[in-house]
């Protein structure tokens, strides 16, 4: 019983992870109808980003924020240079670039920080909370850091005129420049929200499977079959495919099928919502006239 | 009468395609302008060449500003609001929020809930329904939304595409009546695309004919309703 508490509880630790990075891909996907496949390698290089400021002597909180600031920054920046003049174009012609931009930063962190594996502090004492047996205090950490970020931006969509001027850009973007929206810098200002989301995600899941430039790869797959899980347009679906796919993942890794076939499970779910319900839980059905 | 808009040689583009040839026309200040035609004629086109959503040339001033070539954001923030074909209602919102972002060029925020309580005086049925998801309206109630939404940018000039595409008669007639009202009251200029002539013409001061892309006639709604063709191919009588 112990066992399967702890896996539980780990699993809802990676799943606000899955969950943070399903939501920032859900944004970028409900602006653009695109889904960033370099969202995690984004969040790979932020992650590398902290672990240079702290290296540097930084302390932990002021690097974390430090790098969410400028991991906001540098996507916008990305977004407008790179992205917006494919505006447009076939969707096969902005994959293509996200694909790019995926192996641009692996790249560039294997050519700067190296391939070796590197351990990530975690800004939690490393002693478990109460002296528990389940769950470690990063553990603990990492969920209430996933639940704050992802209230902050509920709160933000959903009260501020900021987020209901962004929220309005996504849904409809014509009507929205005809009332005098800049919908292009809201997609820039979304891309930045997303790449921030990913940044704390990524200092969030290093402590856990460490940094190294492939790090984001299975966890992107993971948020990626999160996101279609829970409809690909819905935040609120992307969450919770988040945390219960870090769940369905942990237990059956332990007791099932094995660490070695754990990314099977994301391909498996990935595969299955596409076949039965290509809308997700929570999606959408959108009907187009041909 | 001075004319708030006025647009010579103003042609438009689908890709490479000239889709409309060398208008010229324009709107008198505090005055209703109608564009008829039959479908395809090129109406919703002009409208979308005023607001810069298609690729256009020639010259459009409004109030005297060339606004040729600008964002479609920027001409709005110049006094233009424009209810697009099929409403572009924020389906998702509701009908308070989507009146809210009609403000949103608006920079004395203070004056936004006055402006709202107003238009509720013009549509009582908004009121009720201000907290229900837009999505959720009649046809009828959208198109008083589409409306409310635009007039709470305090445009100078309102650019009306088909609002009585879809509805009921009883509707298009209140719809119409209260169209009538804001140009009195507040003096706004409305530049109105319509396919029911009989309608437009009632409602408008001015009308221009547009067919296939130019213009085939233009004169006061008045004697519009007289002419021959016009009679014959659009009024049916």
């Amino acid at each position: 019983m112990n066992g399967v508490l702890h896996q539980l509880f780990s699993g809802l630790a990676t799943g606000g992870i899955y969950a943070s990075l399903a939501l920032a891909l859900v944004m970028i996907y409900r602006a653009t109808e695109l889904v960033n496949f370099a969202q995690g390698e984004m969040a790979m290089f932020s992650t590398y980003l902290a672990w240079s400021m702290i290296n540097a002597g930084l302390p932990y909180w002021p690097a974390f924020l430090l790098t969410i600031g400028v991991s906001f920054l540098a996507a916008a920046v990305i977004q407008l240079a790179i992205i917006r003049p494919l505006a447009g174009a076939p969707v096969l012609a902005s994959v293509i670039v996200f694909i790019g931009l995926l192996l641009v930063f692996n790249s560039i962190a294997g050519w700067i920080f190296g391939y070796t594996i590197k351990t990530f502090p975690s800004p939690f004492p490393s002693e478990p909370l109460w002296a528990n047996s389940y769950i470690s205090t990063h553990e603990v950490g990492a969920i209430g850091v996933t639940l704050a970020l992802l209230a902050i931006l509920f709160a933000f969509f959903r009260w501020t005129e900021l987020g209901l001027t962004m929220r309005a850009a996504a849904e409809n973007p014509v009507s929205s420049r005809l009332v005098g929206i800049r919908v292009a810098r809201m997609v820039a200002l979304g891309w930045g929200l997303a790449a921030a989301l990913g940044a704390v995600a990524g200092m969030m899941v290093a402590p856990i499977i460490f940094l190294d430039p492939n790090m984001m790869s299975g966890v992107l797959l993971y948020a990626f079959a999160a996101a279609l899980l829970g409809g690909i347009d819905n935040p609120w679906g992307a969450v919770l495919g988040g945390f219960s796919l870090g769940i369905v993942e942990n237990l059956l890794g332990a007791y099932l099928i094995g660490t070695e076939l754990k990314m099977t499970v994301a391909l498996a779910i990935i595969v299955l919502v596409l076949v039965v319900k290509p809308s997700g839980v929570f999606g959408r059905t959108v009907l187009t006239r041909v | 009468m001075t004319s708030l808009l006025e647009a010579s040689d103003l042609r438009a583009f689908y890709g490479s395609t000239e889709v409309l040839h060398q208008l010229a026309f324009s709107v008198g200040e505090g005055t209703i302008t109608a564009l008829l035609g039959a479908n395809g004629a090129g109406k919703t086109t002009t409208l979308r060449a005023i607001c810069g959503l298609v690729r256009s040339s020639g010259e459009v001033r409004f109030a005297g500003t060339p606004i040729g070539g600008r964002a479609t954001e920027d001409i709005v923030r110049l006094g233009i609001a424009h209810v697009p074909e099929g409403r572009g209602t924020f389906l998702s919102f509701t009908v308070e929020e989507n009146l809210r972002l009609g403000a949103h060029v608006r920079r004395d925020k203070s004056q936004r809930r006055s402006d709202i309580d107003r238009l509720y005086g013009y549509f009582p049925i908004l009121a009720e329904r201000r907290r229900q998801q837009a999505g959720t309206l009649s046809g009828g109630e959208q198109q008083m939304l589409a409306l409310s939404r635009a007039l709470m940018s305090r445009p100078r000039l309102l650019l009306l595409d088909e609002p009585s595409l879809g509805l009921a008669p009883i509707v298009v007639q209140e719809i119409f009546r209260i169209m009538r009202r804001i140009n009195a009251e507040e003096r706004m200029s409305i530049l109105l695309v319509e396919q029911n002539v009989n309608l437009a013409l009632g409602l408008s001061d001015h009308a221009y004919l547009l067919e296939t892309g130019r213009l085939a006639l233009s004169g006061p709604s008045k004697e519009l309703r007289q002419h021959e063709a016009v009679r014959r191919s659009y009024l049916g009588y």
